[in-house]
């Protein structure tokens, strides 16, 4: 490329205890281009944008911008020298409008009054690829608007380099499309957009330039034009990627009966989901589809005993209303959830983490928590589900996310297994990890063991599912046969555009 | 790595170790302004606290209810119940324990009646702030500290009114408790050893209770993270009245052993306490969620209160330099952490 750099980082190192994050890093953005930082979970993705946001300083390297070497101390540096952040979770005040949420931090709009503030704003984004109801409520807003938000409040700060981090994780797949046409527009006058994922399509469709991380390295750099998907994985992994092989037929028998299942949801939200029915065969695997917050946590919560529900669920026959955990757990149910700060402690020890389900029933001595037990039950799960960790005494923060997910699965996997309750389950979470787990789902439905699997990554959902189900506004569709739904069917189901 | 690791462990108590002499150098100047000398100050302090037989016996028995208030905080600090409000849990344990005193028929089981009746006061003291936390979300920080000046005015209330002693003339205080109903105290000194003693068993017990039983796991999960608890089904509330109604409970207790043990009677609630209950918030802090180091952090705050005292009889200046010094101590300490904790992440 003829342009000239717009930023540089060279030689970027950043050392945590026990780990190198970033090991001599370069990256060059220029003006006008997409450059996709690709990478495993703990490859150092996270940690390089950080530097370059001001939320941790190098212990090595430098930055220049125009040329000139800076110093980032703080997110506000940052922001003055043009980059800018948009999270992977909005961060909006809910109860405030698009408008008000756009003036938070920006300078000189003290006293103004709303009709003002929404004509100034609405002519400083005139020129802007971004369709925005300034008037609107966030908490109105689909997770797609709100990014639209942050990209929105990133522009008028006049930001000229954005950073993107897993943007797409939250949206379905017509939002994704829209995302990536104001990504396009936007890198058309001039802003350099760093685009950070580990899904090779989009970074495929989106990218001018990839660089790929591992291990803290920078692995590779690659022209749009010169790379291709396998090579990506390669570098990515560091060896070729085994597919999932495919899951058995289900086994006769019924595991789970759920029929006009309705869930309340947070704040007095009445029937977040509404009728849902459907039922599984013992080693069945059910997929289900939706855009993020169209029922589907209150369906997983609702089926591993975390809320009150109305309607009827039957486990092995047996109705499971007013069931705790602990019993579920006892009668055969798992239930990976839907984030990692929910399944796990960061604080507390990987044994800790481990004995969760447990510290009551077999880890225990009499009256006294059993620490010897609790060590080796650990050891053992650790060595099973290959997770790496120093030891059963470390502190969980320590982990990679990768690793912290490898302790919940492994987790909820050790019990009398019959159901298994798994959102998200590879979200945000390395290659390799994600093999595994996909590994393990097939394995155990090949031994009888159902899964509700919650997913929005459409490559997991296709490859491990029977049958999949759409949630669209609290309502199931379906479940149908997965041959008998395609992508694009699936994409009209998941935004209601589908009748049929 | 090792020596790194090492030194990484050490850090934390270095940063401890700053903040304190960070106070007692702020503390230094309100002494200088009473035209005092501070290092000579402190220098008598020290003589005349640890290194002294009669000081030493001040500060145990100073440190006798910080050690059972303390324990009980360190435990609901873990969980996440941030119980302030010991001081007022304490004056309605020394309550419950005097009106066993005072209306029950003296017998062999008068003692342990006292010590029951004050910790089910000091509980239940603590129970509308627990049952507001659990039904109605309302934060204890405020709940607790408010019903601490309830029960001061209980008191007053008590000794000036139904309970007045009928053989005190013009003071207001109850009758002194029978003989029997005295605890033992070591020879020539104020510290009444009974309740000593179970502070330092409670505290071990207490640390047990956290790390060794099921119970205690629970507790930990709630404070560090009430998301995975909800996640894995503890019942939260269940925990949280748990926690509330125990160390409302041993400050009770603690205020049973100061009437019992050093005034024998009810009286003025800033006579039963020193202040007791919010100096326990610090010795709790300094813990660091292990009831068992209160068993060092309690003996030392307990000096400072001692030293206090020196200062007021031997140096002339006001009792209440010692909330001053409480004071500085907690802020020093909770700013230190906090700097501290920017510091780690900027900076690992």
């Amino acid at each position: 490329m003829s342009t000239p750099a717009l930023l540089e980082l060279k030689g970027i190192t950043k050392r945590f205890p026990g780990v190198v994050a970033n090991d001599g890093v370069d990256l060059t953005l220029r003006a006008g281009e997409v450059h996709a930082l690709l990478g495993e979970n703990g490859a150092g993705k996270t940690t390089l944008m950080s530097i370059l946001y001001g939320l941790q300083s190098p212990d090595a390297g430098e930055i220049r911008l125009d040329g000139r070497p800076v110093r980032i101390r703080s997110p506000a540096a940052a922001l003055r020298l043009g980059l800018a952040l948009v999270p992977q979770h909005p961060l909006l005040v809910e109860r405030h409008s698009v408008a008000e949420n756009l003036t938070l931090g920006q300078p000189g709009s003290f006293l103004l009054t709303r009709r003002a503030l929404v004509e100034q704003l609405r002519s400083r984004l005139a020129g802007q690829p971004l369709q925005l109801d300034l008037g609107a409520r966030v908490e109105d807003l689909s997770a797609g608007e709100k990014q639209q938000v942050e990209i929105a409040r990133a522009l008028l700060r006049g930001a000229r380099v954005l950073i993107l981090d897993e943007p797409t994780s939250v949206l379905a797949p017509p939002e994704v499309d829209q995302l990536f046409q104001h990504l396009a527009a936007i890198k058309a006058r001039g802003v350099a957009i760093v685009f950070i994922s580990h899904k090779l399509d989009e970074v495929l469709a989106l990218s001018d330039r990839i660089t790929v991380l591992r291990g803290g390295k920078k692995v590779g750099e690659r022209e749009r034009r010169e790379a291709t998907r396998e090579e990506l994985v390669r570098l990515m992994v560091g060896r070729d990627m085994v597919p999932p092989t495919a899951v058995a037929p289900p086994q006769p028998g019924l595991r789970l009966e759920v029929s006009d299942l309705e869930v309340d949801g947070e704040n007095g939200r009445r029937r977040v989901l509404r009728g849902a029915s459907f039922s599984l065969a013992p080693g069945e695997v059910l997929g289900i589809a939706g855009v993020a917050g169209s029922g589907q946590r209150e369906l997983a919560e609702a089926l591993a005993g975390l809320r009150p529900f109305r309607g009827r669920v039957l486990l092995d026959g047996e109705p499971i209303a007013g069931r705790s955990p602990a019993q579920l757990f006892a009668r055969g149910l798992g239930h990976i959830p839907e984030e990692r700060a929910t399944g796990a402690a960061p604080a507390l020890s990987v044994a800790e983490n481990l004995a969760l389900r447990r510290y009551r029933t077999t880890l225990r001595r009499g009256p006294w928590l059993d620490p010897r037990r609790m060590a080796q039950s650990a050891a053992l799960l650790i060595d099973a589900f290959h997770i790496v960790a120093p030891g059963p005494g470390t502190p969980l923060r320590l982990l990679s996310g990768g690793n912290v997910q490898r302790a919940i699965v492994a987790r909820e996997l050790s019990g009398p297994l019959g159901l298994l309750v798994a959102v998200h389950p590879t979200y945000g979470v390395d290659v390799g990890a994600t093999e595994q787990i996909h590994r393990l789902l097939v394995e155990r439905a090949a031994e009888g063991v159902s899964v509700v699997l919650v997913t929005e990554n459409l490559d997991e959902l296709y490859a491990l599912s029977h049958r999949v189900a759409v949630l669209f506004e609290g309502q199931l569709r379906g479940p149908w046969p997965v041959a008998e739904v395609g992508v694009e069917r699936l994409g009209r189901l998941m935004t209601g555009k589908d009748a049929s | 790595m090792s020596v790194r690791t090492g030194l990484r462990r050490l850090a934390p108590a270095g940063v401890y170790a700053a903040a304190i002499a960070v106070a007692f150098a702020l503390v230094g100047g309100v002494l200088a302004a009473f035209g005092a000398n501070p290092i000579e100050c402190y220098g008598e302090m020290l003589e005349a606290t640890l290194l002294d037989a009669q000081g030493r016996s001040e500060v145990l028995r100073r440190a006798i209810p910080l050690l059972l208030i303390g324990g009980g905080l360190t435990v609901a600090f873990r969980a996440g119940f941030l119980n302030i409000g010991a001081e007022g849990q304490l004056l309605l344990g020394a309550v419950g324990g005097s009106a066993a005193a005072l209306f029950l028929p003296v017998g062999p089981a008068s003692l342990p009646a006292m010590f029951a009746a004050g910790a089910i006061a000091g509980a239940l003291w603590a129970l509308p702030a627990v049952w507001l936390r659990t039904r109605l979300g309302v934060h204890e920080i405020l709940t607790t500290l408010m019903l601490t000046f309830v029960a001061e005015y209980l008191v007053v209330y008590l000794i000036n009114g139904p309970w007045r002693g009928e053989h005190v003339r013009g003071f207001s205080y109850t009758d002194e408790f029978s003989e029997a109903l005295q605890l033992p105290v070591l020879s020539g000194t104020l510290v009444h050893w009974p309740t000593l003693a179970l502070g330092a068993v409670l505290a071990a017990a207490l640390q047990v209770l956290l790390f060794y039983t099921p119970a205690g796991y629970e507790v930990r999960l709630v404070g560090e993270s009430p998301r995975v608890a909800l996640y894995a089904g503890i019942p939260m509330e269940r925990v949280v009245v748990l926690v509330g109604l125990l160390s409302g409970g041993v400050a009770g207790l603690a205020g049973v052993g100061e009437v019992a043990g050093i005034h024998h009677r009810l009286l003025e609630p800033a006579q039963v306490s020193l202040g007791y209950g919010f100096t326990a918030i610090i010795v709790a802090w300094l813990a660091r969620g292990r009831p068992a180091s209160v068993l060092v952090t309690a003996p030392m705050m307990g000096a400072i209160l001692a030293g206090g005292d020196h200062l007021k009889i031997g140096l002339n200046m006001p009792f209440r330099i010692v909330d001053v010094f409480s004071g500085t101590l907690l802020f020093c300490l909770i700013t230190a952490e906090a700097l501290w904790a920017r510091w780690e992440r900027r900076r690992p």
